[in-house]
């Protein structure tokens, strides 16, 4: 009885110490030596793998660094500057400072809900129905309301506004990854600088066709008038086949455009209060000053 | 009777307008010419605003390659070159004319005359071809002066008309065959004589009895043309299955056509091509079906390009019944559904098809039963269920190993689908993202 | 007028559809259950009608408050793995509870844990068979004697299948005959051969299955039993009885077929269908149940995602 014992141990120690040896000279053949910087680099990151930085996830976007030694043309949108920081400590180099941004979708279509002209039947899916037609809408550049940029975001940042049949991104949780903009086939939605105190002015409309014809298709499309152009300060603004871009990277927010846009296809966000004409602020204040007494 | 090997499906043939002589459409007081109606770069307007224009002139040509050149399907003043909506509703450049009279260049022949002789060589006829801005009218609308300009070291053996109108309702060719047989047998003879002399097989289904004894009788009296009945099976009228129903042959996968020896035209092409050859005639008008279950009537007309879809439904049946749910440009299998009906017609536009509101809408998706119904129905005898899970999860590598590129879009394995899964509008998807894909490795 | 509505082409649909399919199938299923009822009488009724409202009522509460999904019972795919797990049991009143606690395992672990209809790697009906034959070897294998419905003449005495008494080395006179018709003991769906192939005649005809798997199956049945067989009658079944008695002919017709968990591809089929043929003829003659066939097909199912993988369709040109 013991002897089977002791035979049974035996067997299993020698079995024991032989896959040990093997398995160590496997270990050392198939040694892959690994910059130990980039597990700290990816540990830095935020882990979402989003890919908005063009890599093929967190780990890959470490790799690129610790092999580039530096930042230059690496960031990681989501991290922001925090991380962007934290890797430049541990990497020891300089870093940009870079201006947070948001997505911003660019389209505010007259013909949602209700009013479509058309009803789309087949596969839901953005980037095969730009490849069929125009869109229930019946605009040829605006959002088609499938939803694809809902299906790309990592971070459950946009959702489907299903009464005006557009995406509506949540600042607070849009980690600015670009997702979206390449998911867009249509270019709908752009990355935007957030603005200070979260204000930013924008032009909610793509419609590249000409002012008549962009005014048939949808009620709030930009028409390439030029207004906005003219009564900007900065000259931030510019029309370019028919269709009107401020460059946010100069615009003051002032706000002269929004109240100059004859079909309200400027629109303002974060503004305490609606932007009006220095005119027409008085006509309102009028009244309200006569309130405040009669009270 | 013979027909292709694999897959394949057999929808509800609904040649209901088979009996409706090909009528003359009048034209309107406006048109719009659409600067692209082939495959390829759309053509450069070269006519100004207050231009007068005849019917037949030049008004865009053909700059690049794959490119075709447009002629004025009316004669009257340029009114303007701007851009006009495609029945898809998007803006594409056009030539917008007003209609006075019916003027047309002086050297286009229109005595109803049937012109045999024909003494061009095979160069002269290509360049005639692509002068005339003839396109392939089966379909894809690939210009065909650049089919029949065979590459270096490349041969065809045989020509292959297609006349197999397998697309449910559409009978438009059946009519020209039936009424131009003698101009079609001609233009036939003509594209043989650009492929330098080869011989020409005719497959026509035998669903149209009529068109196969017209075709037959006359082809006798001609050289080297030969008619073959074909089974009726959809889509006997694509490339690939069509050579293989006719000759025996088959294209390999990623290949054209004249890899095995083989071009392959449309009937109606060859009517274009007669008219371009023999009479000078520019292609400016198509032979259209005006059909639907629910139309009062069903008609075949001869329209001028540019006319609108509105002007041909006004024209025919007055107005759109209430049901209507789809109007479709072409068949039921692979026509587009239009969403501007105020939209121009172009260039190979064979049908003005009107479904009723209950067939149109699609049946909600269900779980896929992997019972396999797409497998046996694929023609190219690829694996559409697999290709949905592929291009769903973003696996377009995996779907290019799997031959996703040789999909020819027949819509079988929809069609055919008892889930009613959307797998052909989820290939499409997937090719065009398996294509950009390569693209950007290259 | 209403919206014009656009798709991508094809614009038309054949009038196929799941639920279609399913009905057909039970369409299929209803000659062996009339034959089941004339043989076990009004017994093997109530066990089919308990199994199938089981079935249904599981899978609609399961839909409804565990996934919370929109229901879809209506597609008789619970109907049809109701009545296959009810043609797999003995048609006795004391087998009622025992069903019920398949039609759970079949529809809560075998269908609706993978994520229901078409996500199943195995046939659910068979799952739940399986749980109860290990679970309840007494009752699932304790048949009733075929009394029948009307009074007819028949002669069988004992309630054993064919399968037990032949592995107890004492098979009673039955004919091929007997067989065919099911003047024969075993669970209630697969008795009589005859019911099954005219089920099966009707599936072939409306395209629902394929020979390849059916003709695979009992081929390779027929195939190795009769060299067996060959070798040595006293020790081997002769092979025309091997497929018409047990569960091989209900097998091959109606649960290796199910689309959900058989090879897509037709070279794939036939591969399956021998591999069902000759796992059954191995449980039978070398393992310890007397019966196969549910384990071969289980087996085979875990194989189907390799098959699909390999199996391809002949492509267009190569």
């Amino acid at each position: 009885m013991s002897q089977q014992i002791i035979v049974a141990v035996a067997v299993l120690g020698v079995l024991g110490v032989l896959f040990a040896v093997i398995l160590y000279f496997v270990a050392q053949k198939f040694k892959v030596v690994e910059d130990p910087l980039i597990d700290e680099v990816a540990e830095a990151l935020p882990g979402a793998n989003c890919g908005g930085c063009g890599k093929a996830g967190c780990r890959a976007f470490a790799e690129a660094c610790v092999a580039q030694g530096s930042l230059d043309g690496l960031r990681c949108a989501p991290g922001g500057d925090a991380v962007a920081a934290r890797i430049a400590e541990l990497l020891g180099c300089a870093v940009e400072q870079g201006e947070p941004l948001v997505a911003v979708v660019r389209c505010n279509p007259s013909n949602c809900a209700g009013k479509r002209l058309s009803h789309y039947d087949g596969l839901r899916s953005c980037a095969f129905e730009a490849t069929v037609y125009c869109g229930e809408s019946g605009c040829p550049n605006g959002c088609l309301g499938c939803g694809d940029c809902v299906a790309a975001c990592q971070f459950e940042a946009i959702v489907m506004d299903e009464g005006r049949g557009v995406p509506v991104v949540d600042a607070e949780r849009c980690a600015a990854c670009g997702a979206c903009v390449k998911a867009c086939p249509r270019g709908v939605i752009e990355l935007r600088h957030k603005g200070r105190k979260d204000r930013r002015v924008y032009v909610e409309c793509i419609n590249r066709e000409k002012g008549a014809a962009a005014r048939k298709t949808c009620a709030n499309a930009c028409i390439g008038c030029g207004k906005c152009e003219k009564v900007c300060p900065v000259g931030a603004i510019a029309v370019e086949g028919n269709l009107s871009y401020i460059d946010h990277t100069k615009c003051i927010a002032c706000r002269k455009c929004v109240v100059e846009c004859p079909t309200g296809a400027i629109r303002d966000v974060g503004f305490p209060a609606p932007a009006v004409k220095p005119e027409a602020a008085k006509v309102a204040e009028a009244p309200a000053a006569a309130a405040v007494k009669a009270e | 009777m013979k027909t292709f090997k694999m897959g394949g499906v057999h929808p509800e043939e609904n040649k209901i307008s088979n009996e409706a002589p090909i009528e003359v459409m009048p034209v309107g007081s406006q048109v719009a010419v659409l600067m692209n109606q082939h495959l390829g770069a759309p053509a450069t307007p070269v006519v100004q605003k207050g231009e007068r224009v005849k019917v037949g002139q030049l008004i865009g040509e053909a700059q690049a390659f794959m490119c075709a050149n447009v002629h004025s399907p009316v004669s009257g003043t340029v009114l303007k070159v701007d851009t006009c909506k495609d029945a898809f509703g998007q803006p594409k450049p056009a030539v917008y004319i007003a209609v006075e009279g019916d003027e047309w260049m002086e050297e286009i022949d229109r005595t109803a005359e049937v012109k045999r002789e024909c003494a061009l060589t095979a160069a002269e006829i290509v360049a005639k071809l692509k002068e005339k801005g003839v396109v392939g009218l089966g379909g894809a609308t690939f210009p065909t002066h650049i089919k029949y300009s065979i590459p270096e070291g490349k041969k065809a053996d045989y020509l292959v008309v297609n006349a197999a109108e397998c697309e449910p309702y559409l009978t438009s060719d059946l009519r020209v065959m039936l009424e131009h047989a003698e101009e079609i047998c001609v233009g036939i003879s003509i594209l043989r004589t650009a492929l330098g002399g080869v011989k020409a097989y005719v497959g026509i289904e035998s669903n149209k009895p009529q068109a196969i004894s017209v075709m037959t009788q006359m082809a006798a009296t001609f050289e080297g043309i030969e008619v073959v009945p074909l089974r009726v099976k959809y889509p006997q009228g694509a490339e690939k299955q069509l050579i293989q129903a006719v000759t025996g042959r088959r294209v390999p996968s990623g290949k054209l056509p004249i890899d095995a020896g083989c071009v392959v035209s449309n009937v109606g092409t060859c009517f274009a091509v007669y008219e371009a050859v023999q009479k000078n005639k520019p292609l400016i008008e198509n032979i259209l079906t005006v059909t639907g279950k629910e139309l009062p009537s069903q008609h075949n007309y001869l329209v001028r390009i540019g006319t609108t879809y509105n002007e041909i439904i006004r024209h025919s049946i007055g107005e759109l019944p209430e049901t209507t749910g789809k109007v479709i440009s072409g068949g039921t299998m692979m026509g587009k559904a239009v969403v501007n009906l105020d939209a121009p017609t172009v260039k190979g536009n064979a049908s003005v098809l009107v479904i009723g509101e209950r067939e149109a809408r699609r049946q909600p998706e269900t779980a896929c039963i992997r019972c396999g119904k797409c497998m046996d129905a694929c023609p190219m005898g690829l694996e559409p269920y697999l290709f949905s899970a592929l291009v769903k999860g973003g696996r377009f590598e995996e779907a290019r190993v799997h031959n996703i590129l040789d999909c020819i879009e027949c819509g079988c394995c929809f069609f055919s689908c008892p889930a009613c899964k959307p797998l052909t509008d989820e290939i499409r998807l997937g090719k065009n993202k398996v294509r950009a894909l390569m693209a950007a490795k290259k | 007028m209403n919206l014009m509505k656009i798709s991508g082409s094809p614009h038309v649909h054949s009038d196929e559809s799941t639920r279609r399919i399913m009905w057909r199938v039970n369409l299929a299923l209803v000659p062996a259950l009339l034959c089941a009822i004339a043989y076990f009488g009004l017994n093997a009724l109530l066990v089919a009608v308990v199994s199938v409202a089981s079935c249904v009522l599981f899978q609609w509460l399961i839909e409804k408050y565990i996934l919370k999904v929109p229901t879809t019972v209506g597609d008789g795919s619970a109907v049809v793995t109701g009545l296959l797990l009810a043609f797999n049991v003995p048609a006795t009143v004391s087998m009622l509870w025992i069903v019920v606690i398949g039609a759970l395992v079949a529809i809560g672990i075998g269908k609706m844990a993978f994520g229901g209809l078409g996500k199943n790697p195995f046939n659910p009906a068979l799952v739940g068979r399986v749980f109860l034959l290990i679970s309840f070897p007494v009752q699932m294998t304790t048949w009733p004697v075929a009394e029948g419905l009307f009074p007819m003449q028949f002669d069988v005495a004992s309630g054993a299948t064919p399968l037990a008494a032949f592995k107890e080395g004492q098979l009673a006179g039955v004919s091929y005959w007997d067989a065919l018709l099911g003047h024969i003991g075993g669970s209630m769906g697969e008795v009589s051969a005859l019911a099954i192939l005219i089920g099966a005649a009707y599936l072939l005809w409306k395209k629902i299955i394929s020979w390849h798997i059916p003709v695979a199956f009992i081929g390779t049945a027929l195939a190795m039993s009769a060299v067996l067989w060959w070798i040595d009658p006293q020790q081997y079944m002769d092979p025309m009885m091997t497929i018409l008695t047990g569960g091989i002919m209900l097998g091959a017709c109606f649960m290796a077929t199910d689309m959900v968990t058989s090879p897509m591809a037709k070279s794939g089929q036939l591969i399956f269908g021998c591999g069902c043929g000759l796992l059954t003829i191995v449980i039978r003659n070398w393992g310890a149940y007397p019966e196969g066939v549910s384990f071969a097909i289980l087996i085979m199912n875990s194989v189907t995602p390799l098959l699909n993988r390999w199996c391809k369709p002949r492509r267009f040109a190569s």
